[in-house]
């Protein structure tokens, strides 16, 4: 033991700069949540400040995004359109938006700080989890446009609308996880955000948007593996619940359920792994 | 100053060696708040350019790799009452020292330790230049870990203390450097800390804010707190620390009264002190 170690355990200092136990960090989390919060207010509001429509932006977008979708699928190329086609497209594209948007936009959430997490100390885990918020604060309004848009089309309102909820949460939690993969990786490697439109346009035609994964892919493997891919399995549940005529299974409930637990709980320990790490190079 | 009961055991003239292993400026019956052991710390950069020599020894080479040598090997103690001054030329490791200290930036090798988490205030920090003053205050307190009942408590005060009354609800683009490192000094001195750390950030305030926060960080320093100012003001310095650090290329070149060493690192400097 050097001279040094013994003064500091003398006066019981403890060390700088190691990542604290997952439990304390947790809490910590927990403690300054109202940051995050505060701080996907306020960016939402400064990321719109400079333009005239202002926070309507982030609805009018989505919605220009399904007239765009619905003129291309819903006309130009019908005959792959499923049926009830509007509400159909309507709930992927809000559902897809929001939970790639979130790990797009979520993968700087570090890198894009460099200054606030070079110069303050709190827990890292807070960025990331307030793009989720950001996004979520975003998405509130268009759920409602949505499902205005799915009435306007001839679905009447019943009890499983209400599925949308826990649907809801199962999508936040996925894409709370999702987002702290891809702030850490980005950390690692810029490169990751090159890729990341690529991984969101696969998702995009993988998850079954605008289309009918079960009624068009009849190789069962591959079938198996597309109707599981959990931003299809939210999409599934959200329109079995909103459009007459589509099923979620239990099992797919089952397995929507587990890949959210499983991404949340995944990317909570791979990015907290790494916080000791996130002042460097950013 | 209570310079007094502080001896200096370390020259400016000491080998590398003899640093590490005796660099402590002890004070007899103090109790330590931040102990560094032996630390280094290396930056890994990418190049963009063609280097245009070999000879600077902390800048290793690997194809298009850069790694810096920013600290390389520094030991020293901080006593509760401290309130050290950190001098240096641009790029001696200053800043990477105290963001070291701070835990921002991880080190390579060596251990610090400290009675608690220390509380970093840097030029470029935590404002979102597009937000008003109000909001950034709002931020700020909630990153150091107040509650919003808080932040609303010291709003007043805060804005009083950075002078920014009329301007507070203006966003912070519009402020002048002066007037944006006011505002973050104020945030942070809002609140009590039991080692904080200033990286420059009084430089650019004017002559009534200096002489304000100054006062404001021997209150900080003066209880059990421990407070490190980076600074090129040797004024600042004298005014404020009982004790000071010169870095020179990543290492301690002398660590003693604020006196002494403002008076050394002058003289090199070119440009003596007054008597």
């Amino acid at each position: 033991m050097s001279d040094l170690t013994a003064i500091a355990a003398s006066a019981s200092l403890k060390k700088v700069g190691t990542r604290p136990k997952l439990g304390v960090y947790l809490r910590d989390f927990f403690k300054r949540r109202t940051f995050a919060v505060a701080f996907a207010r306020y960016n939402l509001q400064a990321m719109t400040a400079r333009s005239s429509l202002g926070v309507a932006w982030h609805v009018v977008v989505p919605a220009l995004q399904i007239g765009v979708y619905g003129v291309i699928f819903g006309v130009l190329l019908s005959s792959i359109r499923p049926p009830h086609f509007v509400p159909y497209l309507m709930i992927g594209i809000v559902l897809f938006q929001y939970v790639t948007g979130s790990f797009s936009e979520g993968a700087r959430s570090i890198t894009s700080n460099g200054a606030l997490v070079r110069s303050l100390e709190f827990p890292r885990i807070l960025l990331p989890v307030s793009v989720v918020i950001s996004n979520l604060m975003r998405v509130l309004p268009l759920l409602a446009l949505m499902m205005i848009g799915v009435w306007a089309f001839g679905e009447a309102p019943k009890l499983t609308w209400l599925w949308l909820i826990p649907d809801f949460i199962m999508m936040t939690l996925f894409a709370a996880g999702a987002t702290m993969v891809a702030a850490r990786l980005t950390v690692h490697t810029e490169d990751v955000n090159q890729l990341l439109p690529f991984v969101v346009r696969i998702l995009f035609y993988a998850s079954g948007v605008f289309w009918n994964i079960d009624k068009m892919i009849h190789i069962h493997w591959l079938n198996v593996m597309f109707h599981n891919n959990p931003l299809h399995l939210y999409m599934a549940i959200a329109r079995a619940g909103m459009i007459d005529g589509y099923t979620a299974t239990g099992n797919d409930w089952l397995v929507a359920a587990a890949w959210s637990v499983a991404m949340l709980v995944f990317g909570v320990i791979f990015f907290w792994r790494a916080e000791e790490e996130y002042g460097r190079n950013v | 100053m209570s310079n007094e009961e502080l001896t200096n055991d370390i020259g400016a003239e000491l080998s590398s060696a003899e640093r590490v292993k005796a660099p402590t400026f002890t004070a007899a019956g103090k109790t330590p708040v931040v102990v560094v052991d032996d630390i280094h710390l290396k930056y890994r950069v990418h190049a963009s350019g063609k280097a245009i020599t070999r000879a600077n020894s902390r800048v290793k080479r690997n194809g298009r790799l850069r790694e810096v040598h920013a600290i390389q090997g520094v030991s020293l103690v901080a006593y509760e009452g401290d309130s050290i001054g950190v001098i240096g030329t641009n790029g001696s490791g200053k800043s990477t020292l105290m963001k070291a200290i701070s835990g921002i930036i991880p080190i390579d090798s060596g251990i610090i330790y400290a009675s608690s988490r220390p509380s970093f205030l840097g030029v470029g920090a935590a404002m979102i230049k597009t937000l008003s003053g109000e909001k950034n205050i709002i931020l700020g307190g909630l990153a150091m870990g107040m509650s919003k009942a808080e932040i609303r408590a010291k709003f007043d005060s805060i804005v009083d203390f950075a002078g920014l009354r009329d301007f507070i609800d203006l966003p912070m683009e519009t402020y002048s450097s002066g007037m944006v490192e006011r505002l973050k000094f104020s945030i942070a001195a809002s609140r009590e800390h039991e080692i904080l750390i200033i990286d420059e950030a009084l430089a650019v305030g004017d002559q009534d804010f200096r002489r304000r926060s100054e006062a404001r960080m021997r209150e900080l320093a003066s209880g059990a707190g421990c407070v490190f100012l980076v600074s090129h003001s040797m004024k600042s310095i004298l005014d404020t620390c009982n004790r000071a650090i010169w870095l020179d290329k990543g290492i301690v070149k002398m660590d003693g009264t604020a006196e002494e060493v403002c008076r050394a690192y002058s003289a090199a400097q070119g440009a003596p002190l007054d008597d």
